[in-house]
Parts: C-alpha cells; structure tokens; sequence
C-alpha cells in the first residue's frame, strides 16, 4: 500500500475543508499535508513522507501516561531515525478491523500499553528498517550487508553512497517483510530509555482541540443527559413542555434508561435538561444504603462456606499452636474515577448508513463493537475517531455506557452530528465505582514473632462479573478482589484465602490498579504483626522475603533511599509498604506528620520500582507522581457514598481532590534490573496507602483500619 | 446580541446574556480550550483572563465579560508560545492534559501579580484541580520561569 487510505483522508479534508472539519482531525500527520506530497505506509506501524518525516500508529489510547510517545521510542529505536522527525498518530480501529487486526489489542489498561505491544512493535521498527536497507541495497545493487544505517540515512561504505529512509520509503515497502528480525540489546538503545518529550504535549499546552470534548463537525448539536439516579431504574415518564420551547433546543431523546436534551449548545442543552420533568421507575434498589452495604458485606464475612482462592499448608493446626493470634478487620468505600473530562461521545449515523463515533477511549476497538452492536451496524460500516483523553484510570475502557449511549442519541437524529457531554453530576453519579470492600485477617505467629499462619476472608463485588462475565467463567473467584492475598510473596508456611463475592446494585469497574485496596490492607496489617513482634517494619518485611525476589531489592532500594532508620525532626514520621502488580515490584517509603488538630500532612515519599525495562525514565516518574496524588486523596477524603439506592455525592465539593498545597515531595528511584516488562501506570499506587497509612501510626499510635480519614485523626 | 472582546478581537455573539463566557467561548467562538470539569467553579480547568484577572468562566456570565478584555489560552503567548506554555513542555508538566490549560492561564495571572512567587503564593494562587497529579511539575515550572528575567518579564506583559 503506497498512500494508505487514512493518509489520503486525512489530507484530502484538511486540504479542501475549513476549519471545523480540521478540528475532527486535530491528531493529523502535519507533514504530510503542509507538503501534499504523497506518503509512504512501510508497514502498518510507520509511515514516513518523502522529507524523512516518521510517523508511528500507536494502537492504545492517551491519558497521560505516555504511551503515545513510549510506543513511538520503541519503533523508532528499532528503525533507527531521527528522533527529532518522529510524530505518532493513533491507528484507526475500523482499519484495524479490516485488515485483521493488525495493531495488535487496542485495550489501554492494567499498565500493558507498553509492556504488551512492546515486541511486536519493536519488531515493527525493525522489519521496516530492514527493509529500508533492502530497497537501497537493490538500487546500488549492492548486498545489504554492506549498508549501515544512522538516523534515517542509509549509507553504503564501500562505494561512499547514501540515501535517505524518504527516498527509498516507497521501493521499501513493495518488498516482503522480513521473516528473521532480530531485536538490539537494549543496554544499546539510543532512543528509547531516554527521558524524551512527550509528542502530545505541546498541543495540550496550546489549548489545541486534541480532547473528546472538542470535537467539532459541521452542523454538530450538543446533548446533555439524565440517566436514572438509582442505578439499574428506568425511565417512566417525561414532561418535556418547558424544554422544548427554550431556546436551541432541537429535540427531547427518550430512552429505556436515560432522557438527552439535544440543543444548538451544551448549556442550552443542560438548561433545558434541568426543566424536564422526568419520573423515574427507580426498581428493587431504592432502599440501598451505605449502610446496607456494609451489612451485606460483614454478612459476606460470616458465611461459613467460602470458596477457597487460596490454601497452603494446614492453617488451623498451626492457628492452634501459635504463641500468639492476631485478628483486624479493614474496609473501603466505593470510589469514582472522577477523570477530569467528563464521559463524552460525538456520533454521525451518515445518510450511507456509516457510523462514525469521536470518543475519549481506552480501547478504540470495544468503542467500536459498542457502537456496532448498539446501531446495529457491521463492523466495517463504523469508525470509530480515538481522541486524546482526559483522564482514564479504568473508567474508559469496559464499560463503554458513553459510546452507547452517543449513539442512541444520534440515531435518534440520523444525519446529525451531536457530541454527548455528561455533565459533572452525572458523572460522579453514575460512574463504574473503585469496589467497596472489607475484609477479615487473622494471623497466628510464633514465640519469635514470626508469621506462621495467615487466614484472610475477603467480601468484595467482583468487577469481572460485571464488566467481564467471560473473564470469570464458571469460577467463583475474581482474582481482582483476592489479589496481593493470592499471590502474597512473604514466605508464610500456611495460608488461607477466602472470597465473599457480594455484589450489589453499584456498578464497580476497574480503577487505577484494581484490588490496590488489599495492598493496603495486608501491608498495614503486616505492619501491625511487625509491631506486635517489636520489630522493625522493613526487616520484618525483608526476613519474610527470598533473597532474589524483586520485592525485597525494591524494598531494600526504598529503604536506602529514604535513610530509612536515620532520625527525622521530631514531628515526622515514616511508614513503609512493599507490592507487586502490573508486571513491576513497588516499595515506598512515606513521612508524615499529624497536626493538633489531627491533619494529615505528607512530607516526603520515596518510591522504588522495579518494572524490568524502562523506556522514558521521565514519564516512568511522572506516573509515580500521579499514582501519589491520586491515592493520597482516597486516604483524606474521598469516598462514594450510597442512600436511597443512588449515589449521595454529585461534585468536587463532596468529592474532593488534592490540591497543589497537599502534594508531597516525590522521589521516584527506578531500579530496572531488565529481563522482564513492568507497567508504570499503576504500581506506584500499590504501597502509597499503606506506606501512609503506616507512617500515620507512627506519628499518632492509631491504627488507620478504614478508609477515608475525614476527622478520625482528630478524634484519635 | 453580546459585545466581546476575546484574544484582541471584536466578536459579536447572538446568545443569552447569562450564558457562562466558558460555553461563549467553546460552542460559538470555537475556542476549545479552556475547558469544562465542573460547572461550579471548583476545579479551575475553565480559567480565563478578564481583564487580566483569573476567573472561572463556568460562571461568569457571558454579559459581565462585555467591554472587558478575555484572553484565553489561544491567546496567551501572541503568535508564538507563552514563557509558561515553554516551561511547561520543557518540564513536561501535563500528562492527560484536560487542566492543563486552566493551570496555565492561572499561573500567567499568578506571575504578572507577583513575579517570584514563593511556595506559599502558589499554593494560594493555584488551586486549579489535576487528577493526573501534575502538581510537582506545575511548581517547578512556575519557579523556573519566575527565575528567568526576560521570561518572567514577558509573562508579565502578556497577562498584566
């Protein structure tokens, strides 16, 4: 394929449409349309123009955490050329789809946007580079062995002559692929594993239209939506008559489950919304409540028949013979993800029977099926336009209620563009919630302190049963609700792990590192036998740790880096935490300090991660930070809360996010020991609550069980 | 029909006089980048210029903004970039980016008040919300501009 069909598009529209039709396309390859100059698709993943200019496909999503640009390291390194002509651009999920999925998985979530696509991708550069060599070696008619490549430029010794990957771009890719493509050490990389900046960034600091929420097409109407308040109710009746005579409005859409005003604005649409009278068949669950909830849950905790997701060894007997048994219960609440743009969908249901969707997604091919499925479309007559996203942490990616929804209300004006906002509201209130859970440890230790035994009873929703039903099979376990008990890696001889699946009518989903919750939970209890065994959390900790694992050297990294041990003035405090997850090992080490009146202040956390490679050290860091922030908020104040079968808080006033003021000094100490692929995007978060929460004992002697503190320090 | 005057230019807009300037700006302007996170005023990620006042333009309504001077992130930096809008992509401050622009126009404000600002003042000044946790970024990169003279002293000319 020469001009690939994208390309093509892309530059016919920017060339013959105004300016609206550009803002459809805010990610277009620039280059390719300042010179109009045809361009080459070498293989599916790099496209390069006749000035050298690089283009990367990257097939996951952008929510900050860098993949756009890591992905594009990784080809390029292996293409070997110049960094500093390399753009990426995200594949096209209909394309994906017609050429057999071709990009590999699209999903963005679980921290694999790089560690899972990192070899085919890298292979990708390769091959393209390879066959760059080939077609200059066929022109020199020269072997290819002869011909060194720098930086785009193809250069054939002997004979001095050279070429550049532009001139040759076009001969490269009528060749086959390679078949044998070996990849460079990565102790050689030049491009990636360096700190380079990010591609998205300086149109996001230029205010340019990259986000779902700035889709602009011609004619396009905006809609705002109210969808049942209590999950899982339906609409009854509508009374529309105010609204539909307020000004820009264009039409009242009803469905099973939600009203949408469609308006000439997004605020006239949201006025409008707020005047229908709207009744609702609110269904079993009106009498739900946080404190039901946590009924249901303890009730999950006292049933006598549990499955087993875990049993080594015989815990009873030695629950019976140990010189002492410790028991605490932990819970959490129900959080939302709370991304700072809030859901949205643009769908055009087009006069020939196309469906082209605009959408802040984490998987551009779930949107697509969604939208497929919901318009009754094939797949091949829907395009799905990824947009840069404001904020994922899971929320984006399962669930895909938006995209369905966005196309419902199109198809309600078929041939009409119209761009779906959620209001704030709506999306506090009707998010895919962080599960609410609790749990029950006990642990039996011997006359050293030593832990021997270890029986943990977990009640919590299973997000798999709800989001992915085929995830959990016919199994009774949701490895996500029994994570870091299941796999726990501190050498304990016995050990029990037991799942209340209680699921309620919350919709639960996957947020940031989903289970983090039992990080905290085992890594405060393990703190609590430390303390009970009169010695040192981190040596407690490392004792139970072999030698080589991953853990323990990030531990111990974590340790050493905070002066673990070393004094601190008088009103500061450390905690420390160790986890895996995500393909990485994470240990923290946190210092605090806790006001008269009981406030939290976090001063300083010190972060290792071991994640195998890395690929731009900065972005690695940046997402420590992130990890930081966002759980220190679910430590201070941030809960969801249920009454009367809906969600009670509804903005930032009642759901409220850390400030610049709260963030605390972050040391991000990569150890990567290579050999393996770690995520980023969400290891970090792991021992952030219970290094805290930890540190927080410390300082105060009270033993944080449940989540989120709000004034328990002050009634310490 | 509304008088405004956004980035240097006279627009004349056929819309409710109490409309937010943010939904002015983003469905009839077509300025999309300023954006909406809450609607109330709590988050920051709609901050604009009037006047050269940061103001959260989810509830100024669009008719308090006539005869003033608004000057959103398209207007910034002039033709070219803001000293900011640069130490914010040296620094890589933005990761999803949605508030990014908010912070900005909020740091620009911050700046050409108090030109070195010190912890204490950013922290006043800056209580735009970032979910991706920019927040380390966004000090340093205020810091380092506030250090450079000529930098600092154009931030102030463009947001005075």
């Amino acid at each position: 394929m020469n001009i690939n069909r994208r390309e093509f598009l892309k530059a016919s529209v920017a060339l013959g449409g105004g300016l609206s039709l550009e803002f459809s396309f805010p990610l277009v390859a620039k280059a390719a349309i300042a010179s109009k100059a045809p361009v080459t698709e070498v293989n599916a993943w790099v496209v390069i123009h006749p000035d050298d200019q690089v283009v990367v496909r990257i097939a996951r999503s952008e929510m900050g955490q860098g993949t756009y640009t890591a992905l594009a390291q990784l080809v390029a390194e292996e293409l070997d050329c110049d960094w500093a002509k390399v753009s990426s651009e995200f594949a096209s999920p209909n394309e994906h789809i017609r050429r057999k999925r071709i990009w590999g998985s699209m999903s963005t979530g679980g921290s694999q946007g790089v560690r899972s696509s990192q070899d085919y991708v890298r292979k990708a550069g390769a091959a393209a580079r390879m066959m760059l060599v080939n077609a200059a070696a066929a022109r020199w008619k020269v072997a290819a062995t002869e011909c060194t490549v720098e930086r785009g430029v193809i250069t054939h010794g002997p004979s001095r002559r050279s070429l550049r990957y532009g001139e040759v771009a076009a001969e490269a890719a009528r060749l086959q692929p390679p078949q044998d493509i070996p990849l460079r050490d990565p102790k050689d990389w030049k491009i990636a594993g360096k700190s380079m900046h990010r591609l998205d960034i300086p149109d996001k600091v230029m205010g340019k239209p990259v986000f779902g929420v700035d889709v602009v097409l011609p004619g396009m109407l905006h809609a705002s939506i109210a969808q049942c308040p209590v999950f899982g109710g339906k609409l009854k009746s509508v009374d529309a008559s105010v609204a539909e005579k307020m000004r820009g409005v264009k039409k009242v859409v009803r469905e099973g489950d939600f009203v949408a005003v469609v308006a000439d604005s997004w605020w006239r649409a949201d006025q409008a919304l707020q005047k229908l009278r709207i009744e609702w068949d609110a269904g079993a669950n009106s009498n739900v409540s946080s404190e039901t909830i946590t009924a249901m849950l303890r009730d999950g905790l006292a049933d006598p028949k549990l499955p087993q997701a875990r049993k080594v060894g015989d815990g009873d007997t030695a629950m019976a013979a140990a010189a002492r048994v410790i028991e605490a219960e932990y819970s959490s609440p129900y959080l939302n993800h709370a991304t700072m743009e809030p859901q949205t969908c643009t769908a055009w249901l087009k006069p020939e029977g196309f469906l082209e969707v605009w959408t802040s997604t984490q998987d551009g091919e779930a949107s697509m099926a969604a939208a497929a499925a919901t318009a009754g479309l094939p797949l091949e007559k829907v395009e799905v336009h990824k947009m840069m996203l404001g904020g994922g942490f899971g929320r984006r990616g399962g669930p895909q209620d938006f995209v369905r929804q966005g196309v419902r209300i199109a198809m309600a004006l078929p041939g009409t563009p119209v761009k779906m906002m959620w209001s704030r509201e709506e999306d506090m209130q009707h998010g895919f919630y962080r599960p609410a859970s609790m749990v029950r440890m006990k642990a039996g230790l011997d006359a050293k302190g030593n832990l021997i035994a270890m029986h943990t009873r977990i009640a919590c929703p299973s997000i798999l049963k709800v989001l992915m039903p085929q995830a959990m099979g016919n199994g009774a376990i949701d490895f996500t609700a029994v994570r870091s008990f299941t796999d726990m890696p501190y050498a304990v001889p016995h050990q029990q792990v037991d799942y209340a699946m209680r699921n309620g009518h919350v919709p639960v989903g996957f947020w940031r590192a989903p289970g983090q919750q039992n990080s905290f939970y085992r890594e405060c209890f393990i703190d609590e036998l430390a303390v009970a065994a009169g010695k040192d959390p981190v040596e407690y900790r490392r004792a139970m740790l072999k030698p080589d694992d991953r853990n323990r050297l990030v531990l111990e990294a974590a340790a050493k880096a905070a002066g673990w041990g070393t004094p601190l003035p008088q009103h500061i405090h450390r905690g420390v935490a160790v986890s895996d997850g995500f393909g990485s090992f994470a240990a923290m080490v946190a210092e605090v300090s806790v006001g008269a009146k009981g406030t939290l202040k976090v001063h300083r956390i010190v972060v290792a991660i071991d994640s195998g490679h890395v690929v731009n050290p900065d972005t690695c860091r940046a997402q420590a930070e992130g990890n930081v922030i966002y759980g220190l908020g679910t430590i201070i104040n941030q809960e969801n809360r249920v009454k009367n079968g809906r969600i009670v808080e509804s903005n930032f006033h009642d759901f409220p996010l850390p400030q610049i003021s709260d963030m605390p000094k972050v040391e991000t100490v990569l150890v990567p020991t290579g050999g393996f692929w770690g995520g980023h995007g969400e290891p970090a978060i792991l021992p952030l609550v219970p290094a805290v929460c930890n540190a927080i004992f410390a300082a105060t002697g009270k033993r944080v069980r449940s989540l989120p503190l709000k004034s328990q320090l002050s009634q310490a | 029909m509304l008088k405004l005057n956004v980035n240097g230019k006279q627009h004349q807009v056929d819309v409710e006089p109490d409309m937010p300037l943010l939904w002015v700006l983003r469905d009839h302007l077509g300025l999309l980048g300023a954006k909406y996170g809450c609607g109330v005023a709590l988050c920051g990620a709609c901050t604009v210029h009037v006047d050269g006042a940061p103001v959260r333009s989810c509830v100024v309504p669009a008719s308090a903004a006539v005869g003033k001077a608004v000057v959103t992130i398209e207007g910034l930096g002039g033709s070219g970039l803001h000293p900011l809008q640069a130490a914010w992509i040296e620094h890589e401050v933005p990761q999803c980016g949605y508030c990014q622009t908010g912070m900005i126009m909020s740091a620009a404000a911050l700046l050409a008040k108090t030109p070195k600002p010190s912890d204490a003042d950013i922290d006043q000044a800056m209580t735009n919300l970032c979910r991706c946790g920019t927040y380390t970024r966004v000090r340093e990169a205020i810091h380092a501009v506030a250090a450079k003279p000529a930098a600092a002293k154009k931030a102030q000319g463009r947001a005075p």
